[in-house]
């Protein structure tokens, strides 16, 4: 609307956009033109520096299993599996956990109450992960141990931490889509006698769904990509296990421990194209979940 | 009415709603339980000497944390200096000029920038300026955080700049002012506390990031000596701290972790506070 109004300011017939306006106008454009060129670099520094890998082992790159940079063969497989396994094992924990307390905070709970324990919620999500990182080594890892896991870390253990950093985000959209769920509906329901549960169930949730397969989609985005707190605790070992108590290894852990100390160019480069993988997938997740609340957008 | 199924209906309301008040309690007491556990371990460790002293040469025993504050204090001024002005000048951009397809794709890069993870932009800074220069450096880093900061202070004054009331615009014009007078000198300062407490935010979360220095700032045991060599930072610190074998490092991590999330718990409770009373929105 505001660059409407001044648009139609500006076609009032016999005025035209003063000197002024014109220099301020371009230089604002090359601030947002900066994001654009910042973005493309990104992309192509990416795919240039990575170059060497897809050219040496072409699409197999992502379903081969041996890493070796002494030999420098390299196939990413152990690391792809491993950050998948993590951020589904991470989603399996916090969505239930995020949508039970964005349920407790919208339906039950009265409204301060309701406001401090969000704050408490939005700030877990400030928190450094190298910091939860840190908690995970000295606490969880010992934790996970005394309950059976062989060496502490493992995928379970980074997903568990994953867990806790994505709750945030599926915790506050589900509570603002389920806050616009509208009255009327969930009136309609109490009056044929359902409980404050079966309303929920039954017209809450289902109204609220696109916007919570939106969080996950979010949710997942962050968690594919995180890095500190996935690093100190899944193991850093770079093997395809089923069992995940087993260490495991993440695409983004793998690019943290060894591009500072990358033996070789070709090394370098398989870890570049790790990276751009990485990138790419993290763009179509976070795509889906723009989609999803898009839609939800124009729906209400 | 059947009161077996009645009976049997409340129940199950009753064992839901216990069941979404422990998910509640879970969320928002893991938070506290963080605080906590760093305030009691780092609390131990800290004190002066900590924070004004340089590190002590690896193997012996105490020592500080100054350059890393120094450190990442110089880093995270550096991205802020690079990363706010060009995120409020697109997001002004975008909020007052924003229409068509070249705004459609700034809107769609920032998005993407928003949503790639902070290890491949720090992959990034590393192939533009530390592969080039063959050396870690401070500058790399800063780079790095400034292009996370970007999309977070280009959203934010966007957001805040949409929600100056259109009739203030339009009086200004009325008046005859230019526009360019009409955006820097009513909009922009009318939008103001939410800007500027954005870029606090984006400040304060970059402040904590780990994974894009690892390779670029990289670290470093001594003070610091210009802005192309490697630096120590906070959070790099507390990483490299926290995987070492040594207990003194151990209890210096929790320290430097209580002294970070101090700063960065001020700089959002100050953010909450300071956005509530008169700009009714909180994000």
């Amino acid at each position: 609307m505001n660059a409407a109004v001044a648009d139609r300011v500006r076609k009032v017939p016999g005025s035209r956009e003063r000197a002024g306006d014109r220099l301020f106008r371009l230089i604002i454009t090359a601030f947002a033109g900066i994001i654009l060129f910042a973005a493309a670099a990104l992309a192509w520094q990416l795919t240039r520096e990575s170059l060497g890998t897809w050219k040496a082992f072409g699409a197999s790159f992502l379903w081969t299993s041996t890493w070796d940079p002494v030999n420098d063969v390299f196939g990413a497989l152990p690391f792809l599996y491993g950050t998948a396994v993590s951020s589904i094992l991470a989603l399996l924990i916090a969505v239930p956990l995020g949508v039970g307390a964005a349920v407790f905070l919208t339906e039950l709970a009265p409204k301060n109450v309701a406001e401090g324990l969000m704050f408490a919620i939005e700030l877990l999500a400030a928190v450094p992960s190298v910091i939860l990182g840190l908690m995970g080594i000295f606490i969880l890892v010992p934790a996970m141990r005394w309950a059976g896991a062989p060496y502490g870390v493992g995928m379970l253990t980074a997903g568990l931490i994953l867990a806790l950093m994505i709750l945030p985000y599926i915790t506050t959209i589900t509570r603002e889509v389920l806050l616009t769920v509208p009255r009327p509906l969930k009136e309609a329901m109490y009056a044929l006698g359902a409980t404050r549960w079966e309303v929920v169930r039954g017209v809450s949730l289902p109204f609220a769904r696109s916007g919570i397969i939106g969080a996950v989609f979010l949710s997942l985005g962050r968690a594919l990509g995180e890095t500190m707190a996935v690093t100190m605790v899944i193991g850093n070992t770079p093997r395809i296990d089923f069992n995940v108590l087993q260490p495991g290894y993440s695409m983004a852990a793998v690019i943290a421990n060894e591009l500072a100390e990358a033996a070789s160019d070709a090394h370098l480069s398989a870890l570049v194209a790790i990276g751009l993988a990485l990138m790419g997938v993290t763009v179509v997740v976070n795509g889906a979940a723009r989609l999803m609340i898009y839609r939800l957008g124009k729906r209400a | 009415m059947n009161e077996a199924l009645y009976a049997r209906r409340k129940r199950l309301n009753a064992l839901m709603f216990a069941l979404t008040a422990v998910c509640a309690a879970v969320a928002s007491g893991t938070l506290l339980a963080i605080l906590g556990y760093i305030a009691w371990k780092g609390a131990s460790s800290l004190s002066w000497d900590f924070l004004l002293h340089l590190p002590k040469p690896v193997g012996e025993k105490g020592g500080g944390i100054a350059n890393s504050i120094v450190g990442s204090a110089k880093v995270v001024g550096l991205a802020g200096v690079m990363g706010v002005p060009v995120g409020v000048l697109a997001g002004v951009y975008l909020a007052e000029y924003g229409r068509g397809k070249f705004a459609f794709a700034v809107r769609y890069a920032a998005d993407v920038m928003n949503g790639v993870p902070s290890i491949v932009v720090g992959l990034f800074a590393y192939a533009l300026i530390v592969h080039p220069m063959k050396k870690f450096s401070a500058l790399s880093g800063a780079v790095a955080l400034a292009f996370i900061m970007i999309p977070i202070v280009l959203r934010n004054t966007e957001e805040f700049l949409r929600l100056v009331p259109g009739t203030i615009r339009e009086a200004a014009l009325a008046l005859g002012v230019p526009r360019w007078k009409v955006t820097l000198m009513v909009i922009l300062p009318t939008a103001g506390r939410g800007i500027l407490t954005g870029a606090l935010l984006a400040l304060a979360r970059v402040a904590g990031e780990t994974a894009p220095l690892i390779f670029t700032a990289f670290g470093n045991r001594f003070a610091d000596n210009g802005w192309l060599n490697p630096i120590a930072t906070l959070p790099h610190t507390i990483y490299t701290y926290a995987i070492s074998p040594y207990e003194d490092w151990h209890n210096q991590a929790w320290a430097a972790a209580l002294i970070l999330m101090a700063f960065v718990l001020l700089v959002n409770v100050t953010a909450r506070v300071w956005l509530r009373p008169s700009s009714g929105t909180s994000h």
